[in-house]
């Protein structure tokens, strides 16, 4: 009577009861050497409870299929590295539970707009490009001598950026945007709201050398307020907003210098 | 480069126009929306008399009043049209009739509200 009583029977996971045991999970593939274009592989995952995509992806890596390549770090939302499209919206696998979308089949796809360099790994170069032309540091036009002491900053000076500094360039925002999608010489979202994040903070003096990056074209008047990239930010950084506070910014700036034609910005 | 130069020399004044017909459509016109359109004619709220709304509109200040409100809303959608037709549509490479047609079109209700406010009695 043995073959009556299943000998291997996974455990029932405390929180999965009345869910399927597992998940459809549809992964993009592409390798450049074997691809001529991305293509979706399934894989059967167990769904628990406290399962992220990021372990469903993991599980593939460990278990069924190991040349499935993934960027991943912290686990934690911190670290920014496994952005990528569930269901074809943006998200940080590590925060994005399956249970979520189970019964039906998660889609997991790499970031959009961005050149793809294998399976769901993207290709960043551009991104960190119009990062640094933003010079996303504190400017000084002089730096304090040591024995002068820190620099201080009250808590209300604090919060005017402090906003727009919990970015952690994790790229969604861009995966969001339908005018990086059309334009890809926009700056975008993140490295706007980082030049803005340096633009008010009481101890940077860079504003004017942000100027001519932020206030051209490609800079902020590409965008035209779609709000995604606020709409998919894990981290709240709002930067639609910190957009259209620069755009009044430069707007001020152009009626000074018709006004002012000789100019002291 | 000469052109998108001029372009950049123009947009942050376009915005402005965009940004301030955004805030009276957003805060103005509902109320008069909803005065004209609701209140009014449905009895909710009893209208003011004819000679009234004559005189009033006989005042200088709400003449440019009801300029403003009809000028600078158009520019907002100008502005947001012409942006749509861009992306939405994907026809950005007929740029000039777009913004022609958009900003015209805007300007030419401009013109037609000020006419109009000029010459009332």
């Amino acid at each position: 009577m043995a073959h009556q009583v299943p000998i291997l029977r996974r455990p029932v996971h405390r929180g999965s009861v009345g869910m399927a045991e597992t998940i459809k999970l549809e992964v993009a593939r592409y390798s450049p050497e074997r691809d001529a274009a991305p293509r979706f592989e399934t894989f059967q995952v167990p769904l628990r409870k406290e399962w992220v995509v990021l372990d469903a992806l993991n599980y593939i890596k460990d278990r069924l299929d190991g040349s499935l390549t993934f960027r991943w770090s912290c686990r934690m939302g911190i670290c920014g590295s496994c952005g990528m499209m569930v269901n074809g919206e943006p998200k940080l696998t590590c925060a994005t539970f399956l249970a979520d979308y189970a019964p039906a089949p998660v889609r997991v796809e790499p970031l959009r707009y961005f050149p793809i360099v294998r399976d769901l790994v993207i290709e960043m170069t551009d991104f960190l490009r119009k990062l640094r032309a933003m010079k996303p540091w504190i400017i000084r036009k002089e730096e304090k001598s040591l024995p002068e002491g820190e620099y201080l900053q009250t808590p209300q000076q604090l919060d005017s950026y402090k906003q727009y500094s919990m970015c952690i360039n994790c790229m969604l925002c861009y995966a969001a945007c339908p005018v990086y999608g059309l334009d890809p010489l926009f700056s975008g979202p993140a490295a706007i709201a980082l030049a803005q994040r340096y633009n008010l903070d009481s101890r940077d003096e860079g504003a004017n050398e942000r100027f001519p990056i932020l206030s051209q074209h490609e800079g902020i008047w590409a965008c035209t307020f779609v709000g995604e990239c606020t709409e998919v930010c894990p981290k709240h950084v709002d930067p639609a907003g910190a957009i259209q506070r620069y755009k009044l910014t430069a707007a001020k700036e152009w009626f000074k210098s018709l006004l002012l034609p000789w100019g002291v910005r | 480069m000469a052109g998108k130069e001029s372009q950049v020399r123009i947009e942050p004044f376009l915005w402005t126009l965009f940004s301030a017909g955004g805030v009276v459509a957003a805060f103005l016109v509902p109320v008069h929306l909803f005065l004209w359109g609701l209140a009014f004619p449905l009895g909710w709220i009893q209208p003011p008399a004819y000679e009234r709304i004559v005189a009033l509109v006989a005042h200088p200040a709400a003449r440019v009043y009801l300029f403003v409100l009809c000028s600078l809303p158009l520019f907002h959608w100008a502005h947001r049209f012409r942006y749509t037709l861009y992306d939405g549509l994907q026809i950005k490479h007929l740029n000039e009739v777009i913004n022609f047609c958009c900003y015209g079109g805007a300007l030419l209700g401009t013109a037609l509200a000020g006419y109009l406010l000029w010459n009332l009695p």
